[in-house]
């Protein structure tokens, strides 16, 4: 190989080792982002132009035109969607990803199966390549909103039997050195099944652990590719964003209190579990108006917003903070309670409200609000359920029991605005609802935001 | 199990690779705040996008009488530069979002 190229691959292993490290910290994060961005960038250019292949000018063109078409799209789809729909995008290119390795597998396929090894991470690179790619798809749509959770009967025990099915058959090809492509088609298709399946009972609210897992597959898959290539930046890349993905669905699992197989094999977020534990709960709930929820807000002296996904599909985010500049103008303390989880995926809020510029000290999260709700006069829920649901507490029979929660029915007053009764994603109902201490303020959430804002701006 | 011990012994410069790397990744990610799991996860999902340099050395030693080859590998590159692209500027416009305020 190449001299040149092997020194501008390593520069590159180096800018996306740099560029992780720093997009973990707020502060360094855009920057990080740009340094991988710009070591893929030079990766891209050498592979192209530094090789010691002979290739037909033919081929040169076609690459133009893939690369072209590719980015243009790609840039066009990441600028035009809007914030709230960033958790299914990031999907939807990771499916991408997926993708292209089994393409590049399934090439390869023709070209280097004389030995054991290299079969093998041929056939490797089709089965994760397909899983991810159709899960990935799956699971972006099931966030669009345009599929519902599908549970076939035995879904867990049909799921592996498949998976057990396609490394058997995927060893029978390597043992056998079989040559027929028949095979691997058939080992394609039983994997691009077995990606969809795998992703179609998982409930909505545990989507963005899906999406972390299926990111690191994509990473390894890419590694595996590189090893076929003996492509050192795809290698260490690939094993890179595995290594991290996996140890982020980790983070994501505990922050629920969930494991990692409670979360695949474990189906929650709706289906039975939630009739069962509907209907428990009951009694009345107290209705409020804009009015009074101002004056209730005005004459606090501590504030707690706590955000959720309806704040997100409102596209409420300003209102949100034009509220809390008001009652902070008013001497009020106002500050956000963060949950690991609110909202589709892990940080979700905290770039939502970002978006709308407030400020980065306001965000509190989880473990240091909740000491702070018991000297809070007023908690303003916006669009949150489960992650204020007390029967994560008190229920053991619960789905969520267990689960760390914000513990808003410590505060004085709770006023919850949600757009109806309706259970939240988990299809649970909550208790919260009928506390003495609640008031319902219905309505969409940033209408109802912005009647609040008029009235308090009046007082 | 002698062919796992001549494996091995075959790949070991590799094997030391991919356990440095694993580390590294797992290092990386530790102790990050919650608030920036999304921006990492989507960062990590363009990284992911390096498969786009295999669809690339697919393409540059296909034969131009390859059909099959070249169609794929075209498609090939149109995904993983879509993984890349896409990637880091949705990661980018997240954040955005978290530039210095006052």
């Amino acid at each position: 190989m190449n001299i040149t190229l092997s020194i501008i691959y390593l520069i590159t292993t180096i800018a996306f080792v740099i560029g992780l490290k720093m997009l973990g910290h707020p502060q360094t994060a855009k920057k990080g982002n740009l340094i991988s961005g710009v070591g893929m960038g030079l990766a891209i250019v050498a592979t192209i132009f530094l090789h010691d292949f002979e290739v037909p000018s033919i081929n040169y063109i076609l690459i133009g035109i893939a690369l072209l078409i590719g980015s243009v799209i790609g840039y066009f789809i990441a600028m035009k969607v809007a914030m709230t729909k960033m958790p299914e995008l990031v999907s939807l290119f990771n499916g991408f990803g997926g993708g292209s390795a089994l393409l590049i597998g399934l090439i390869e396929f023709g070209n280097f199966s004389e030995d054991a090894t290299q079969t093998s991470t041929i056939i490797a690179a089709i089965i994760i390549g397909s899983i991810t790619f159709t899960g990935s798809l799956i699971a972006w749509a099931k966030l669009n909103g345009s599929m519902k959770d599908i549970r076939l009967p035995k879904y867990n025990l049909i799921n592996n039997l498949i998976i057990l099915a396609l490394i058997a058959f995927g060893a029978y090809i390597v043992m056998y050195d079989s040559t027929n492509l028949m095979l691997i088609y058939l080992l394609l298709f039983a994997s691009l099944v077995y990606g969809v399946l795998f992703v179609i009972p998982i409930g909505g609210a545990d989507m963005p652990v899906v999406i972390s897992l299926l990111n690191s597959l994509t990473g390894i898959a890419a590694a595996i590719t590189g090893i076929l290539f003996g492509n050192m930046v795809m290698m260490v890349g690939g094993i890179l964003v595995g290594s991290a993905g996996l140890i982020l669905t980790f983070i994501m699992c505990n922050a629920m209190n969930r494991s990692l197989s409670n979360v695949i094999f474990g189906a929650f977020g709706g289906g039975d579990v939630a009739i069962a534990a509907v209907g428990k709960t009951g009694g009345t709930i107290k209705k409020t108006t804009a009015s009074d929820s101002a004056i209730m807000l005005n004459y606090a002296s501590k504030v707690v917003i706590v955000p959720g996904y309806g704040l997100a599909v409102a596209q409420a985010q300003h209102v949100i903070h034009e509220l809390e500049e008001l009652l902070t103008k008013k001497g009020v303390d106002v500050s956000y309670a963060i949950h690991p989880v609110a909202g589709r995926m892990p940080g979700h809020m905290n770039v939502l409200l970002a978006e709308s510029n407030v400020a980065y000290d306001k965000l509190i999260e989880m473990d240091n609000i909740n000491p702070q709700f018991p000297n809070t006069d007023v908690v303003l829920v916006v669009g949150a359920n489960d992650v204020v649901n007390p029967a994560a507490h008190n229920d053991p029979s619960s789905p969520i029991y267990g689960m760390p929660i914000l513990d808003v029915e410590n505060a004085k007053h709770i006023i919850v605005n949600k757009r109806s009764m309706n259970a939240g994603y988990a299809g649970i109902e909550n208790e919260l609802f009928f506390n003495q201490k609640t008031s319902m303020l219905f309505g969409d959430a940033k209408s109802a935001l912005t009647e609040l804002v008029n009235e308090l701006k009046n007082m | 199990m002698n062919e796992l011990v001549e494996f091995i012994s075959n790949n070991l410069q590799l094997l030391y690779i991919l356990i440095l790397a694993i580390f590294i990744g797992v290092e990386l990610i530790k102790n990050v705040p919650s608030v920036l799991h999304t921006p990492l996860m989507s960062g990590a999902n363009a990284l992911s996008g390096v498969v786009i340099v295999g669809a690339l050395l697919v393409m540059l030693q296909a034969k131009p009488d390859d059909f099959l080859s070249l169609g794929l590998g075209f498609v090939a590159v149109i995904l993983g530069i879509l993984n890349v692209v896409g990637g880091f500027v949705v990661t980018d416009r997240m954040l955005q979002m978290f530039k210095k305020k006052k």
